[in-house]
């Protein structure tokens, strides 16, 4: 089997105010590549530090973190740069698009520190804007779309360099519950056409729409369960048209 | 190539967030590259001016002129006093030093000249037919002296424009006599009129050549001779001067000033104090040259001053910026940037900003001369006592653009939208990327 990601006894210790804190104490979990996971567990038990972890953001106190295959446990911070450019798509809880781009350009973004904006680019941008069903606000800005058009914004960016898994921070927890069920109806999508994707999420209802379920408590893996209960994914996807296969959805 | 045009779309892009506050940065390069390209404009007006009047003197020449010497000296002497230069000196300059070309000798007495009833004070000027050439004056109208009327002792003259004006204001002067003392003098001339020099033989003042009179030097020697008497209230105080001037003309530049030693030396051993002052316009030529080159270090350092002004400008509003946008920083690490990559952006904003400044100071540089005359007339019209009262340089200086100053005021303004820009995008690009995305 392969893996999207892969922690390994993973600790990782802050120093805040002269204490050491232990965030995480030595979690391991595998993430198969075309799983969906929600990650979920109370405030305070490491949910963001193994966000940022996964994402790259951060490098471990101690421990393995195998992301396709590659140690990045030890890399560089350029080159965890050209991991986060190349693998990983990340979707935020405040969307986080750049407020002064339009949505294409704030689609483009990953690209352009691959260094690559051709005019092929810019078409796979506007598939996969048509994807998530903006296609007709291209030159809008984000101060003038909805929080749902935002995050189908977050979304197209996180899949425009073709990550090896979506890292989802909560990205529903803006939303009102209709918005919500159709950001979830997207990522369920994404995951049937074989994206992997970890969400990060302390809503026990979204969590239930994941194939899987790992829980931390204290920086520690409690659980790691299939999601026995998993409501099904609706099965109306029609709002989301079919993306062409050069997209590489 | 794609990749740097867009990060320079991106730069632009993110300034017009802000146009006002881009404006005012832009405003504080502008005024550092304007003032470099104008004070050093207006630096060089006033030193090619001050080297125009000394090249009027001519380079290749020396000039001994006679002094009156202070009273201290001279208060023992009864009845008149003999002073300056002589004959026999000029004889000797002209005969014994073989770099000497030519020697000219000039005597000059201030007199009143009238035709009519109208009148001007001038210079009455004794010298031979070479003067006009050595003094680069121009005949308007008519001759110059001539051989003739040196030799023939002539009463013929030659008027100087102003004199010309003034005399003739109507009537054609060529052919008329005009009165100067007890003779009359038949006008065969008149010059273009002439820049002053710059001043020589110890005074300060330019010599103007506006109002002369010029009269073969033997006429004058004959007709009003080496004794001037001067009336003043209670006394009487006479001078003997032989000659006021004589300009020798050096054969070649590179001989003047080794001919100027010989000359001082050879009046040093003739004379008892000295009664006499040398100038050579290419001593004053170097002089003014350096000069020229402190004041161009002296009006940089000016505008060096308001140039880092301006970079100050720049760096204080790219760190509120970098503040303002951290979560934007935080962001694009997220997705993939370098820290090279937020560093570039910030870097490209700044020298965005100070190459637009830089353009706009260069043009504003370019319409100093226009200003200038704008703001002069503009000065005479409302505040003509305040104008009146400036030196003659600030009311008639035209400023002359000097070519390097232009790349030299663009390129220091690029270099300080680099220089003060790389702090304030090292810092962006130094920010931890989880703090820049929790950052509100």
């Amino acid at each position: 089997m392969k893996f999207a990601a892969q922690f390994h006894h993973v600790v990782k210790e802050y120093v805040l105010d002269g204490e050491t804190v232990r965030a995480l104490r030595g979690a391991t979990f595998d993430v198969p590549e075309g799983d969906y996971v929600a990650i979920m567990g109370p405030s305070g038990s490491g949910k963001s530090t193994l966000l940022n972890l996964l994402g790259c953001l951060d490098r471990p106190t101690s421990g393995t973190i195998m992301l396709d295959d590659c140690d990045v446990s030890r890399l560089s911070d350029d080159e965890l740069s050209e991991i986060r450019a190349s693998r990983i798509g990340f979707i935020f809880q405040s969307y986080n698009l750049i407020p002064q781009l339009t949505v294409i350009e704030n689609i483009e973004v990953p690209l352009y520190y691959q260094g690559r904006l051709d005019p092929a680019a810019r078409r796979r941008c506007i598939e996969l804007a048509q994807m998530v069903g903006l296609e007709h606000r291209l030159g809008h800005r984000p101060t003038q779309l909805s929080g749902g058009q935002q995050q189908r914004v977050g979304i197209a960016r996180a899949l425009v360099n073709d990550p090896a898994f979506i890292l989802a921070d909560e990205p529903t927890g803006n939303l009102d519950s209709q918005t919500t069920e159709d950001i979830l109806a997207v990522l369920e999508e994404l995951n049937r056409r074989g994206k992997t994707i970890i969400m990060v999420t302390h809503e026990p209802d979204v969590g239930q729409r994941t194939k899987r379920i790992v829980r931390l408590r204290d920086g520690l893996v409690i659980s790691d369960e299939i999601n026995q209960h998993r409501r099904p994914p609706r099965t109306d996807t029609s709002s989301m048209p079919a993306v062409a296969p050069q997209a590489g959805v | 190539m794609l990749l740097w045009l867009k990060t320079w779309q991106l730069g632009v892009k993110s300034l017009m967030l802000h146009p006002l506050r881009s404006l005012l940065t832009v405003l504080g390069i502008f005024i550092g590259v304007f003032s470099v390209i104008w004070l050093l404009a207006i630096g060089e007006g006033i030193s090619r001016k001050a080297q125009e009047q000394i090249e009027g003197l001519g380079a290749n020449n020396i000039i001994i002129r006679s002094i009156k010497p202070p009273s201290e000296v001279t208060q023992n002497m009864s009845g008149a006093i003999p002073y300056g230069i002589t004959r026999a000196d000029f004889a000797r300059m002209q005969y014994t030093i073989p770099t000497v070309d030519q020697a000219l000798p000039i005597r000059e007495v201030r007199r009143r000249f009238s035709f009519g009833k109208r009148m001007v004070d001038g210079r009455l000027v004794g010298c031979t037919p070479e003067y006009a050439e050595v003094t680069k004056l121009k005949v308007a109208r008519g001759r110059f002296l001539t051989p003739t009327d040196v030799n023939n002792k002539l009463n013929h003259c030659v008027l100087a424009a102003g004199t010309a004006e003034r005399l003739f204001p109507f009537e054609d002067p060529i052919g008329r006599a005009i009165h100067v003392e007890e003779a009359y003098y038949v006008v065969v001339g008149v010059m273009e009129s002439r820049q002053p020099s710059a001043g020589i033989g110890g005074s300060l003042a330019a010599q103007d050549f506006n109002f002369d009179v010029y009269i073969p030097i033997t006429t004058l020697w004959s007709r009003i001779g080496d004794f001037i008497a001067t009336r003043r209230a209670g006394s009487f105080e006479g001078e003997v001067v032989e000659l006021s001037q004589i300009t020798l003309r050096i054969d070649k530049v590179e001989n003047v000033i080794e001919t100027a030693d010989l000359v001082k030396e050879m009046l040093a051993r003739r004379h008892r104090y000295e009664d006499y002052g040398v100038t050579v316009p290419l001593e004053l030529l170097e002089q003014a040259r350096t000069t020229r080159l402190m004041f161009i270090c002296f009006m940089g350092l000016i505008a060096a001053i308001s140039l880092v002004v301006g970079g100050i400008g720049i760096m204080n509003i790219m760190l509120a910026t970098v503040t303002e946008r951290t979560r934007e920083i935080g962001i694009r690490r997220a997705l993939g940037a370098k820290r090279s990559d937020i560093t570039r952006q910030f870097l490209v904003e700044t020298v965005a900003l100070s190459i637009v400044g830089g353009l706009t100071g260069v043009l504003g540089g370019l319409t100093c001369r226009p200003l200038m005359n704008v703001f002069r007339y503009t000065m005479e019209k409302t505040m003509p006592n305040v104008m009146e009262q400036l030196p003659a340089v600030i009311k008639t200086v035209e400023p002359v653009i000097v070519p390097w100053s232009i790349p030299l005021a663009f390129g220091i303004s690029v270099a300080i939208g680099v220089i003060f820009g790389l702090y304030p995008a090292r810092r962006a690009a130094a920010m931890d990327p989880i703090e820049a995305l929790r950052h509100e």
